[in-house]
């Protein structure tokens, strides 16, 4: 990202819809001199936050004097709020009063130090929720939770609840991850930095020495799943969605995802299940791996994101960009990010991704048709323009 | 704007707020229909038009694509296409079509209605921030030059928003073309453009077609 920051708004007009940068300016004209402040507990942990990067420099760039400040806490806070975030996505915790007071203490002594004062407060998921019971008088506060909490552990859901309605508003990244709350509820989806390292255009000599750098040959069609080796992100069925398909197509398969966090993973199985299979490619990605996915995407002839469940998923999206036709579940927000039967496919079953990947793979136009729709819709719904627009409007709107 | 005034063009950048109702069947979406706030009725109707994806969906509004893909009853899904948003006069009279399009068909269905078996319908409605793009235009050729680069939330803004929503008489492009420029028949192709040409770039492509034709053939 180091080089990305110093991009500008501007950078923007060869990517971005028709007249979308000029409104942006404009709107910035408008908001010149507002302050806009975002808080999150770190600036790392999923691409929500992490967008943050480019946002907050172009909004200066844009006028609106934005700062992005980070909550600090002792360590046992941070056990605190990894158990209050598993447990607000529905993994079952043990959360005492205790650990809850934890959080609500952190939450003053960051209010404290932290410089606040501005127009609008953006507070970015659970752990630094508390911040909004030190709020002063003026300003208007946004809850931006990141989260699917549509099936959050209801004893520390409703502990959070009252806190949650103090802000003016939610934002959250899908309707269908929200929850009722007495305050207005605004949907912002995720979006795709086209210019980041992930999305950039990368030439073909760049690309094929990065393959060769993940020992992945280019000698036949590549269906790839991107994602952790986790149980929930299905990567046993995606081999056995290959091994029918492989049946009638001579393809290459490459899953790429983290370093597995200990205990609970199925990387061995997914080893073993790829046997001496020389065209399965399982691939343990090193840390900030963005160009590596850059490379295995574009090299990629069908993208596959087959979790049982999922948050926004907006590994869809990078792959949509380059052209690539998906072939996804139902979970989280997969098929918000695809016209179905026109950038890709929702499939419920094995079968039914060897089915679309054998039918794409008969029918080769479709991949290169069903990959320009991908683009282009990508382009006018999921672009860090679009999202920055709907943080501008948040800003204007709120604060009108 | 003054008949004499230039034309100033203004996008919007859109906020949409998830609202309080939802429906899992037909019932249900009846229910929640006569409770919304009548901004939901033009946000999934006209308003669809922002969000239309590359290729035109199979239905022109939110609540027919809902029961025709999710709850698959093909039948009213069909007939809540009919619904004519942009000739109903009036979102309130959207909102009355609609209802009296579920109710009868409630009415001559055997059993209870089909539930989703997906999404449930969630209604939204939709905050519209209007910004000058820039562009001004003061002749036919300006107006059209200026059309062909604007960002495509000016030509909601000034069609969909004016004509449906802010009942600014034909919508902007009409009503300035007559009163300013005195082109009465210029406007009247303009205010005859259809909506449902598919998606707002093609609307812009109709707008472009109307103002070169009209340059052509009486000056700019």
């Amino acid at each position: 990202m180091a080089a990305g920051s110093l991009l500008k708004l501007d950078d923007y007009r060869q990517v971005a819809p028709r007249g979308a940068v000029d409104i942006l300016m404009r709107i910035g004209e408008r908001l010149r001199g507002r302050r806009f402040v975002h808080v999150s507990a770190s600036r790392y942990g999923g691409a929500g936050v992490e967008v943050l990067n480019r946002l907050v420099p172009i909004m200066n760039d844009l006028g609106v004097d934005t700062t992005w400040e980070i909550t600090i806490g002792t360590a046992d806070f941070d056990q605190v709020g990894r158990a209050v975030t598993r447990a607000l996505s529905g993994t079952e915790q043990v959360i005492t009063e205790p650990m809850l007071a934890r959080l609500h203490q952190t939450a003053v002594e960051n209010a404290r130090r932290l410089r606040l004062d501005a127009d609008l407060v953006m507070v970015h998921d659970a752990m630094p929720l508390g911040l909004v019971d030190q709020r002063g008088s003026s300003g208007r506060w946004v809850w931006r939770c990141h989260q699917d909490l549509s099936s959050a552990q209801p004893q520390i859901w409703s502990a959070l609840r009252p806190v949650a309605q103090r802000y003016d508003a939610a934002v959250f990244s899908l309707a269908r991850f929200a929850t009722p709350l007495s305050i207005p509820r605004f949907i912002v989806y995720p979006s795709i930095d086209p210019l980041s390292e992930r999305n950039r255009e990368m030439s073909r000599a760049e690309q094929a020495a990065q393959m060769d750098r993940l020992h992945v040959p280019r000698d036949k069609p590549i269906l790839l799943q991107i994602g952790p080796f986790e149980r929930l992100h299905d990567p046993l069925g995606v081999v056995n969605a290959y091994r029918l398909v492989k049946k009638h197509h001579d393809v290459r398969l490459v899953l790429a995802g983290p370093p597995p966090a200990p205990g609970g993973d199925v990387l061995s199985d997914v080893r073993e299940a790829a046997g001496q299979d020389p065209d399965i490619s399982v691939i343990v990605l090193p840390p900030d791996p963005q160009i590596e996915l850059n490379a295995l995407e574009r090299a990629a002839t069908i993208a596959i994101q087959k979790p049982l469940k999922a948050d926004f998923t907006i590994e869809v999206a990078t792959a949509m960009w380059k052209g690539k036709p998906v072939i996804g579940t139902i979970a989280g927000g997969i098929p918000f990010q695809m016209v179905v039967n026109v950038t890709g496919y929702t499939v419920e079953t094995v079968e039914g991704a060897a089915f679309r990947i054998r039918q794409l793979l008969s029918n080769p136009e479709m991949i290169g048709r069903m990959g320009a729709a991908g683009r282009e819709h990508v382009r006018r719904n999921f672009l860090v323009t679009r999202h920055l627009s709907e943080y501008l409007a948040l800003l204007a709107h709120l604060t009108r | 704007m003054s008949p004499t005034a230039p034309f100033v063009f203004l996008g919007c950048l859109e906020l949409n707020e998830l609202l309080p109702h939802e429906a899992h069947d037909a019932r249900e979406l009846l229910e929640q229909l006569e409770r919304v706030p009548v901004e939901s009725i033009f946000c999934h109707t006209s308003a669809s038009l922002l969000h239309r994806p590359v290729l035109a969906e199979a239905y022109p509004n939110d609540f027919a694509l809902w029961v025709g893909t999710e709850v698959r009853d093909v039948r009213l899904a069909e007939r809540l296409s009919a619904v004519d948003a942009f000739h109903a006069g009036s979102m309130e009279r959207v909102r009355e079509e609609l209802v009296a399009t579920i109710s009868d068909h409630l009415q001559h269905l055997g059993g209870a209605p089909a539930r989703t078996q997906g999404k449930r319908f969630r209604f939204f409605q939709m905050h519209l921030v209007p910004v000058p793009t820039g562009h001004q235009a003061h002749t036919l050729a300006e107006l059209r030059d200026a059309l062909a680069e604007v960002d495509v939330s000016a030509l909601f803004y000034h069609t969909i928003e004016a004509r449906y929503r802010a009942g600014r008489g034909r919508g902007d492009f009409a009503e300035w073309v007559a009163a300013a420029l005195g082109r009465p028949e210029v406007a009247d192709r303009l205010a005859h453009i259809d909506p449902h040409a598919g998606s707002l770039e093609r609307i812009r492509d109709r707008h472009l077609s109307v103002l070169s034709d009209a340059i052509a053939q009486g000056g700019a």
